[in-house]
């Protein structure tokens, strides 16, 4: 026991001898993942482009909720049907000092899509889309067909400076000599692997951040990013393992903030195959594959638990799902809601469409991907198998599980029958998983890139088309509404579970605004004094 | 002479082609980097972009070939995340590692070799026991363990150490090292200590058993005899004769220290290679883990092949054996 007090004590005297944030105004956060490189246009993924955001703005800028706010550009508004104009703002400067005008938006839409060796590039905001420079605070975007998304589009490619001239490379970014922007801080310098510098731009054109300087250092460990904070080592963190959430909500020099996600962790099933490898029927016998049977999908979603899965699998850190978005999000529809658990129900709905003692199903998910997925992939199955459906589970990691699950089949098919997967909606809105989860798998158009379970309806493609195509914001809600109550309401072409719920921890005092899109951004970051 | 080390070279060369073989294969047909890497967002078309791009559309004997002419010329591949060659990726975070294995070496060393004599010298005493006991614990426990309790002791409950990453750094001969600057030398401390703990116990029970071969040497009885003080019989005569096979065993270990730090890496967040090779073998950054552990086996392939030649020039039978087999 005396040691234990001693401990205690030690611990004590280590918090309050920590010398308090804010030495000069420095924030130190410990993140998990660490950007690829500083160049905003060479990798178009979550923590690159959480980076860039510190130290480059956008024409558009997202709130915390996905919300547009202007950027770089004041205002924009479709002046035809095919045009939209994006006005300027006036005065603003790059941190070298050169002034912003519309030839540094010319010369970014020219590179973004085309940097060498990228990974994973920006075209698929600027395809398809012409610029036109109408004078220095002016620009037009034409399309060919209305384009409701411009804006949402322009709220993703981060404005480099026109100077830092033609035929920049990644590395000059890395090293800092082209990392020019525009955003509330500058880049100071990056240690791959060991600490991300940037200060506060004295010169930002909008509301000045509360920190002078902030340093992120990778550290992708979960337990020891929470031992750094309790350490005092840094002095705000994300992506707070899960288990450790109930720990660090008792320690008295912690405080967590939270917020949901506009991610959905919804179940697919397989729906284009007669005969789908991973259903069988009871014993292990051929069966024609009852996924296809929407009273079958019903049955499932009656099934599961949902106040379940978020009391226990997730220790109430979760919002159940019923649709796409979770609520204030631009087209969630009032009419569908998390689908009520009925085991009852499903074992007659079951009955009703011929498989009244059930069949055999595995399902697949990652388990190193989403909050605690492994462990949702058993909740999922003890409940099927309960009404009947005795489920497998086979989880993986996500390197392997999701070449598998979207082309591990033969001719690049998905190979599984049922599995959980996650989708966050970039965009805010839910074109982006309609176009991408719930559309017809149409290779040629872009529709349905991760419909791994090729759900397809023509009405609700019809829907998500004209949706994409709508520009009054009006109409297009009702579209998008309707379309997800025929996909999900009516089809049950997935089904979602929860949404997911996001934990940041800092020292007492910090508070951070939670973002929808799980990004950490420093701007956020506030404390209380 | 010439034709013995001929031969090993010749033999070294198959070796590094038979493991380039096996390393390639083994991490291509593991899952797609391309999941990995693309925004969920992008269609079709650019999924398709990127795995052209990536080369990964090609036959795996293609990309095999294509692999192994430009390694010929000394170009690993660039990193599928980073964009940048592989090589000099892992070549930058180098220094951390070995700065860190070092550290760990001498730690293993400097406690290890005083305590394993002392254990051995008085066998029977209480806290011998308890060193070698400790020597136990120190080879059985998993160092990520060790190491997260070690964190929330000496970092979290006490406050005396950094938890995490690397500290200041100050360049000598145009290379980052920490252990010059306080801030780069307490961030040093745990880490090594934690690395070291095997290799540690390795040198205790090494430095006892050696201790108690030695000890019973005529020239220690002789030194005795002589009417040498002890401290002399023992730092002079005794230590001399245990160092032999600590030294031979230690210059072997160390490869592994700087080639498997990974575990120490990644939860101290330490910016060496061991982390690098962790977080690309998560993203399925294919070229890096190829290039690293090329490196690796390069590595044991010219420690071995140092050491045959070495004993050839010792020890003639070898050579003798080898030229007529």
């Amino acid at each position: 026991m005396k040691l234990h007090r001693f401990l205690i004590g030690c611990a004590i005297a280590g918090m309050m001898a920590a010398p308090a944030w804010g030495e000069g105004g420095t924030l130190t956060v410990g993140l998990k993942a660490e950007p690829s490189s500083i160049d905003p246009h060479y990798h178009n993924l979550g923590p690159n482009n959480s980076m860039a955001a510190h130290y480059f703005s956008r024409l558009v800028e997202q709130d915390d909720k996905l919300r547009l706010l202007p950027g770089l550009a004041e205002s924009w508004q479709p002046i035809s049907e095919t045009t939209w104009e994006f006005k300027l703002r006036q005065g603003v400067k790059f941190h070298d000092g050169s002034d912003f005008t519309a030839d540094d938006v010319m010369f970014t839409f020219e590179r973004a899509p085309n940097v060498p060796k990228s990974p994973s590039s920006f075209a698929t905001y600027l395809k398809g889309k012409s610029f036109t420079k109408v004078d220095d605070y002016t620009l037009h975007i034409t399309t060919e067909r209305p384009y409701p998304l411009m804006p949402v589009d322009m709220a993703q490619v981060p404005i480099i400076s026109a100077d830092v001239g033609e035929g920049v490379t990644t590395g000059d970014f890395n090293s800092g000599m082209a990392a020019i922007g525009t955003g509330p801080y500058r880049f100071v310098e990056w240690v791959p692997g060991d600490r991300l510098v940037i200060e506060r731009n004295e010169d930002y054109f909008d509301a000045k951040p509360e920190w002078e300087r902030i340093v992120f250092k990778p550290i992708k460990s979960g337990p020891a990013r929470v031992a750094a904070l309790l350490a005092g080592d840094v002095d705000f963190i994300d992506n707070v393992p899960p288990v450790d959430i109930a720990r660090l909500k008792g320690e008295e020099g912690v405080q967590l903030s939270q917020g949901v996600s506009s991610r959905v962790i919804y179940l697919h099933m397989d729906q284009f195959r007669e005969d789908s490898p991973f259903v069988k029927a009871n014993g292990g016998g051929e069966i024609k594959n009852p996924l296809l049977d929407v009273r079958v999908r019903k049955a499932i979603s009656m099934a599961i638990d949902r106040d379940a899965i978020v009391d226990r699998v997730m220790e109430g850190v979760a919002i159940k799902a019923g649709q796409l978005l979770p609520e204030g999000f631009f087209g969630v529809t009032p009419n569908l809601s998390p689908e009520a658990y009925d085991p009852e129900g499903a074992k007659a709905l079951l009955a009703e469409a011929g498989h009244p003692d059930g069949f055999e199903l595995t399902i697949h998910g990652p388990n190193d991907r989403y909050i605690n997925d492994a462990k949702i992939c058993e909740a999922v199955a003890q409940m099927l198998t309960r009404i009947g459906i005795r489920t497998a589970v086979e989880t993986m990691p996500k390197a392997v599980y999701f070449r598998r699950a979207s082309r591990g089949g033969p001719d690049n098919s998905p190979e599984f029958s049922f599995i959980l997967v996650g989708w966050g909606s970039g965009t805010g809105e839910s074109s982006s998983p309609l176009r991408s989860l719930l559309h017809t798998y149409d290779k040629d158009r872009g529709f349905g890139a991760s419909n791994r379970g090729r759900h397809s309806d023509a009405e609700v493609d019809t829907l998500i088309e004209d949706a994409l195509a709508t520009v009054d914001d009006e109409a297009r809600l009702a579209l998008l509404q309707k379309a997800t109550e025929l996909a999900i309401g009516r089809n049950q072409g997935i089904i979602p579970t929860h949404y997911q719920v996001n934990t940041w921890a800092g020292r007492k005092g910090l508070s951070y605004t939670a973002r929808a899109d799980e990004r950490t951004i420093a701007m956020g970051v506030t404390s209380d004094r | 002479m010439t034709v013995f080390i001929i031969r090993r070279l010749l033999q070294s060369a198959v070796v590094v082609a038979v493991m380039s073989l096996l390393v390639f294969v083994g991490v291509n047909v593991v899952g797609d980097p391309v999941d990995m890497l693309i925004n969920p967002e992008a269609d079709q078309a650019e999924i398709e972009r990127v795995i052209r791009d990536l080369g990964l559309d090609r036959p795996l004997h293609e990309q095999y070939g294509y692999f192994v002419v430009n390694a010929l010329q000394g170009d690993l591949g660039d990193s599928f995340i980073f964009g940048q060659p592989a090589l000099q990726l892992i070549i930058e975070r180098m220094p951390a590692t070995f700065e860190l294995a070092i550290a760990a070496l001498l730690l293993a060393v400097v406690l290890g070799i005083p305590l394993g004599v002392l254990a051995g010298l008085r066998p029977d005493a209480g806290w011998s026991r308890t060193i070698m006991a400790g020597s136990i614990l120190g080879f059985s426990l998993p160092s990520f363990w060790v190491g997260i309790m070690m964190i929330m002791l000496f970092a979290v409950m006490l406050g005396w150490l950094p938890s995490t990453g690397r500290g200041d750094t100050v360049p000598v001969l145009g290379v980052e090292v920490s252990f010059l600057t306080r801030d780069g030398l307490s961030h040093l401390l745990l880490p090594a200590i934690n690395l070291s703990l095997f290799k540690l116990s390795l040198v205790i029970r090494l430095a006892r058993a050696g201790t108690r071969e030695v000890i019973h040497q005529d020239y220690i009885k002789f030194a005795r005899a002589k009417g040498l003080s002890e401290t002399r019989v023992v730092l002079v005569h005794l230590l001399k004769n245990i160092m032999i096979p600590v030294v031979t065993v230690l210059g072997l270990e160390f490869g592994g220290l700087v080639a498997f730090s990974v575990v120490t890496e990644s939860v101290f967040a330490w910016p060496g290679m061991g982390k690098l090779i962790i977080d690309s073998l998560h993203e399925l950054d294919r070229p890096v883990v190829v290039a690293y552990l090329m490196i690796v086996v390069l590595m044991f392939v010219i420690i071995n092949l140092v050491v045959d030649i070495v004993y050839s020039i010792l020890d003639p039978r070898v050579r003798l054996q080898d030229t007529k087999a």
